[in-house]
């Protein structure tokens, strides 16, 4: 338990801090805490943790993805386009626009292994194609996702925003079992130290190969989850996501230099983040102030992050590894 | 013998670009034996080691595996085969926690299981080797250099090989540890493991080698078995003319020298607790100890690096504050620091010789081509051997690397130099001339602190040595006193006297 | 082949030709208008070059700081809105109709630019935050308060003479704009190659503890780097100001991501060290003329994303393969 906690100490925090501010939010919110502003809230939540989840595991990996608003981009209108129709037409198009978005991981992967070009200039090359394909799909925004599905998916199960049983689901289902594998482990080594996973026989190509793949994964579920949400299909929605996802996770406790985080803590990121837009809305501050103090506790979440780099005593430990 | 080696290597040669690393060499080595690999830097060994551990591949020649050849293209597939190595730089992840490090890659494990059943095995083996204290939950970056150590020695034995290498796989281990250490490695030899083991240190290899085979430029020149040829001659087959003297001579110490350096009563939170020492002009002061014990972050204080440091530094007389590096070379403080780590530390890998030589000298001394008469009579003392100034650091062998580290702040004269094992990792040949420098600039006048792991180096090359335990100094070992039973004694701070009876 | 200590060190180690990744994009930029003029002869006409160095100035001066900053090893995320920052600051000076305030109008934006490079270097340098992450929140910030000083309008106010003259005006036969990248890009080439400020911002970007363990005062390059790089990035927001005579939100947006493009198809690496100011001007010609000849050509948005991405991973793929060839 204190090893977890002593190797985990960013990550708990952030859950400590999202506890106090959510119980903040529903403590003020005007209508008090319902299963209306629960479900609200988790179903714009949601969509940012899964953005920070497809970041986190390109950053795991020593990697960064700017694509991952793009590939919500263009699987948000592909599902406008897909998800409508029969039962098994709206199967198949939930396979094809998850498909869609591993492969547009897998492409960045491969780029940037075989390619060997660094992942920051591939994603930011590759999102450029991807926003491209999406404005094909739909040149303006429209189209339409099945609206039971989308009932289903957004509202509650007995009382329980569904967009919360989803990530837990997530976690216990999909997290917690590959931090157990091989896989899982090998994520971290690689973005840890890519010498010491080479030399320990990992297959540190494929694991690459892997990380980007799931980062397209969970990119395609975040646009997925946004067409659940508008039922439509946007092909401008990227841009703020990218930056945001990467803000999360950083938030979240994921390390920009690989090796150290988890998937949990990223979402916390993203929670952490849109709750404290939501409260905003409520506070009382005025609406053009608004962006400046967002901006101004993103700043300082991150820079008593970075804080704690004064204390150390040794001053060549801020140098990394 | 008719059996067929565990591993052999016939007629290797690998090239990187112009330079050979190995020259047509045969080697082999056998199962149920500990077989030492020996030479200066840059003679093949840590080529041949990873040819055998399939980071490599060779440009000429075959790799046969109980006679059989093979091609060994990933570590994955050489450990696949039974070949493991516990790699000179540490193969230890260091965010993984050391249960995760233990598993990643073992035999069992793939990208879809983990072998759990290792565990047992590598608790049991850490405790033999006294390191109780390591829990596998603890993440590898929490740990300490010798810590990781035995760790990287313990994942290559839990994955039971039949040929384990270990390449400088003991340097910071102190000499108790070590020897449990050899102890697992014997067990596993006597169970059928053919061992290769790299080392500098004779001590060690006399004490574990079953087999010894010298190289020198690329070659194996010679195989024997251990006890058959005297120190001395081992050391003219590795560098290839007889050095009479690794050290040089130590003269007598001048009582009257004018005061360099006068620490009081330094503390720093968790590192030093009140360490005082005075340095005189041209005098070499050894600091020993086991690994951490403060040592370095004593010189790290003097160089800046360390905060919330108490206590006072005065230089020639008069007190000072050093706040980082910058104030630390400043002209009126003048110290160099040669940190332990010289490839990530010391030099910028990827820039030219010339371009780390200047760096520290850059808005000191005139910059350019005036600054060039500068480095040279370090470089000719040292005997640089390099393919011009304007070619990466990277491209020079280990040894060569550590030169250029001394060169680049001896142009800056400095008063003081700090220097944390200097010559660790580092070829015989090497070592002398470092020793000669060294012994040479304390003539002209500069003072020394030298951070030592050899306690050779204590005895032969300081005037004075101070002993560390616990952040303090707890021994201060002086002319004939300076013997390794003493530095022993009080590295594990026992009272000398009781030593001598136990 | 090896020589004794005494060899002199060589100058080319210092001031080296810029390489044949330095040089991709200018041959790129030249077999875009001799191919596009096949279709287009227009391309070949002094007014449409003359046109496209006017423009190219913009983004080259953005790519130039930003080049300062990724030979550290880091990145400006904040170049947006530092960009708007400066043209929002020099247009409401200039709209005052006060001529003293109308003449500090520049040097308040390029103040403007150098008190957010400080703030930007400071986190990064002292707080050792990673510059994506907190350069990005400062973007955030400036956002915030240009809404909260506008009420998310456009600004009023308008350009001065001289903002106007150096975005849209000639120098002898040149654009005013271009000549004054050029000589903004010759004066930060000489700083890196011949003072020591120079020498310690590459080595940082190769390895910065080793350049703090030599004595080097680290956070300071850092921080002057950063500041550099923002100044450029307000004074293209002046140049831009002046050229749209007026500033507006937003204004900075669609810069970023050809920024960072223009200086690694310049061949500067994203990792810090290698690299240098001579690509990133091939760099920025090369997209304003790639931007410029998709415009022309009626390409619709979405083929537009797709090409530039296209074209720009092939770039790179060349470089990244010929240097594993070589």
């Amino acid at each position: 338990m204190r090893d977890y906690l002593r190797s985990n100490q960013r990550e708990v925090l952030a859950g400590l801090v999202l506890i106090v501010l959510l119980a903040y939010y529903l403590a003020t919110h005007p209508s008090g805490p319902s299963t209306y502003v629960m479900t609200i809230w988790a179903n714009q939540c949601l969509i940012l943790a899964l953005a920070a989840a497809a970041q986190f595991f390109a950053v795991v990996v020593r990697g960064i993805d700017l694509s991952v608003g793009a590939i919500m981009a263009l699987t948000n209108t592909a599902a406008s386009h897909l998800l409508d129709g029969s039962a098994g037409q709206i199967t198949f198009g939930l396979v094809a626009v998850l498909a869609l978005g591993v492969l547009c991981g897998v492409i960045n992967g491969l780029l940037v292994v075989y390619g060997r070009l660094q992942p920051i200039v591939v994603t930011l090359a590759t999102a450029s194609v991807f926003v491209g394909l999406a404005l094909l799909l739909r040149p303006t925004p429209g189209g339409r996702v099945n609206y039971d599905l989308a009932d289903a998916m957004t509202l509650d199960v007995l009382g329980v925003p569904t967009a919360l049983i989803i990530i837990a689901v997530l976690i216990l289902c999909v997290w917690l079992p590959l931090r157990r594998t091989g896989l899982g482990v090998g994520l971290y080594a690689v973005g840890s130290s890519e010498q010491a996973a080479f030399q320990s026989g990992i297959n540190v190509r494929l694991i690459k190969v892997a990380a980007f793949g799931l980062a397209g994964l969970f990119a395609g579920m975040a646009g997925l989850y946004y067409g659940f949400v508008t039922t439509t299909g946007d092909a401008g929605i990227g841009p703020s996501f990218t930056l945001n996802s990467i803000a999360a996770a950083v938030l979240g406790g994921v390390l920009l230099r690989g090796g150290v985080g988890s998937l949990i803590g990223a979402m916390i990121g993203a929670f952490i983040l849109k709750t404290i837009a939501s409260l905003m809305f409520f506070s009382g501050i005025p609406s053009l102030a608004q962006p400046l103090f967002e901006g101004m506790i993103l700043a300082l979440a991150i820079a008593i992050g970075g804080a704690e780099v004064l204390r150390l005593r040794n001053k060549l430990e801020v140098f990394g590894r | 013998m008719t059996q067929a080696p565990l591993l052999e290597l016939a007629g290797v040669t690998m090239r990187f670009g112009a330079t050979t690393a190995l020259d047509n060499v045969d080697f082999a080595c056998h199962g149920a034996e500990i077989h030492a690999v020996l030479g200066e830097n840059g003679a093949g060994k840590s080529t041949l080691m990873k040819l055998m551990a399939g980071v490599l591949q060779p440009t000429q020649g075959a790799v046969r595996l109980d006679g059989a050849q093979v091609n060994l293209a990933t570590p994955a597939e050489a450990v696949a085969r039974g070949i493991v190595c516990v790699f000179q730089e540490l193969s230890l992840v260091p965010d993984l926690t050391v249960r995760d490090n233990l598993m990643l890659g073992a035999p069992g494990s793939g990208l879809l299981r983990l072998d759990r059943s290792v565990l047992g095995a590598a608790r049991d083996m850490l405790d033999r080797c006294g390191a109780h204290q390591i829990r596998l939950s603890s993440r590898v970056v929490d740990l300490s250099l010798a810590e990781r150590q035995i760790i990287e020695v313990v994942k290559g034995l839990i994955r039971k090989p039949r040929l384990l290498i270990l390449d400088e796989a003991t340097s910071a281990l102190n000499t108790t540890v070590v020897e449990k250490v050899f102890d697992l490695v014997r067990v596993a030899r006597d169970s059928g493991t053919g061992v290769l083991f790299i080392s500098h240190r004779f001590h060690e290899i006399e004490a574990l080698a079953d087999r010894v085979s010298v190289f020198r430029n690329g070659q194996n020149v010679r195989s024997f078995a251990n006890g058959t040829h005297s120190y001395s001659e081992i050391i003219d087959m590795m560098v290839g003319q007889r050095i009479d003297d690794l050290f040089p001579a130590k003269p007598t110490t001048d009582a009257g020298a004018e005061e360099v350096l006068a620490i009081t009563r330094l503390s720093t939170e968790g590192g030093l607790s009140d360490v005082t020492m005075t340095l005189k002009k041209g005098q070499i002061l050894g600091l020993g100890g086991l690994d951490g014990q403060g040592q370095s972050a004593l010189l790290q204080s003097l160089f800046g690096l360390i905060r919330g440091q108490k206590g006072g530094i005065a230089i020639g007389g008069e007190p000072v504050q050093i706040r980082n590096p910058k104030s630390a070379k400043s002209p009126e403080i003048a110290l160099a620091y040669i940190p332990e780590d010289r490839k990530t530390e010391g030099l910028i890998q990827d820039q030219s010789i010339a371009e780390n030589l200047e760096l520290p000298a850059l808005g000191i001394l005139p910059a350019g081509a005036r600054a060039e008469g500068l480095f040279r009579p370090s470089l000719d003392a040292l005997e640089l051997k390099h393919g011009g100034l304007d070619k990466p650091v990277a491209s020079l062998s280990g040894g060569n690397q550590q030169k250029i580290v001394l060169s680049k702040w001896l142009a800056l004269k400095p008063r003081v130099l700090l220097l944390a094992d200097p010559t660790r990792g580092i070829d015989v040949k090497t070592k002398t001339q470092i020793y000669q420098l060294l012994r040479q600039l304390a003539d002209q006048g500069t003072a020394i602190l030298l951070l030592s792991t050899d306690y050779e180096e204590l005895i032969h090359l300081c005037d004075e040595a101070h002993i560390f335990y616990d952040g303090r100094v707890v021994s201060r070992l002086q002319g004939e006193d300076i013997t390794a039973h003493n530095i022993v004694a009080a590295s594990m701070n026992l009272p000398m006297n009781e030593a001598n009876h136990a | 082949m090896t020589m004794t200590a005494s060899t002199p060190p060589s100058r080319r180690a210092r001031i080296s030709a810029p390489g044949l990744d330095a040089m991709a994009p200018f041959i790129g930029a030249v077999l875009l208008i001799g191919l596009g003029s096949l279709a287009f002869p227009q391309l070949l006409s002094a007014t449409y070059l003359l046109q496209q160095m006017q423009i190219a100035a913009y983004l080259g001066i953005l790519a130039t700081g930003a080049t300062l900053v990724v030979l550290l090893g880091h990145i400006d995320l904040s170049v947006p809105w530092v960009l708007t920052g400066a043209a929002i600051v020099s247009t409401s000076l200039v709209g005052t109709g006060d001529p003293t305030l109308a003449a500090l109008a520049i040097p308040a934006a390029l103040a403007f630019g150098a008190v957010i490079g400080v703030v930007n270097g400071v986190g990064v340098a002292f707080l050792r935050i990673p510059s994506m992450v907190w350069t990005l929140a400062v973007n955030s910030m400036l956002l915030g308060l240009a809404v909260l000083n506008t009420g998310g309008f456009n600004p009023r106010g308008e350009a001065s003479a001289a903002m106007t003259f150096m975005a849209t005006g000639d120098i002898g036969p040149l654009p005013a704009s271009f000549v004054l990248w050029m000589a903004l890009a010759l004066a930060l080439g000489l700083m890196m190659a011949r003072t020591a400020f120079g020498r310690y911002l590459r080595s940082i970007g190769f390895n910065e503890k080793a350049t703090y363990l030599s004595g080097v005062a680290t956070p300071l390059v850092v921080i002057g780097a950063f500041v550099l790089a923002a100044m450029c990035s307000a004074f293209a927001g002046v140049l831009l100001a002046g050229y749209a005579n007026q500033a507006y939100q937003s204004m900075g947006d669609p810069f970023l991501l050809p920024t960072i493009a223009a200086v690694v198809i310049g061949g500067t690496s994203i990792l810090g060290g290698r690299g240098g100011l001579f690509g990133t001007i091939g760099g920025a010609m090369f997209i304003t003329l790639l931007t410029s000849i998709l415009s022309i050509m009626q390409v619709d948005q979405a083929w537009r994303n797709i090409i530039f991405g296209a074209i720009i991973l092939a770039m790179l793929l060349f470089q990244s393969l010929r240097r594993r060839a070589g």
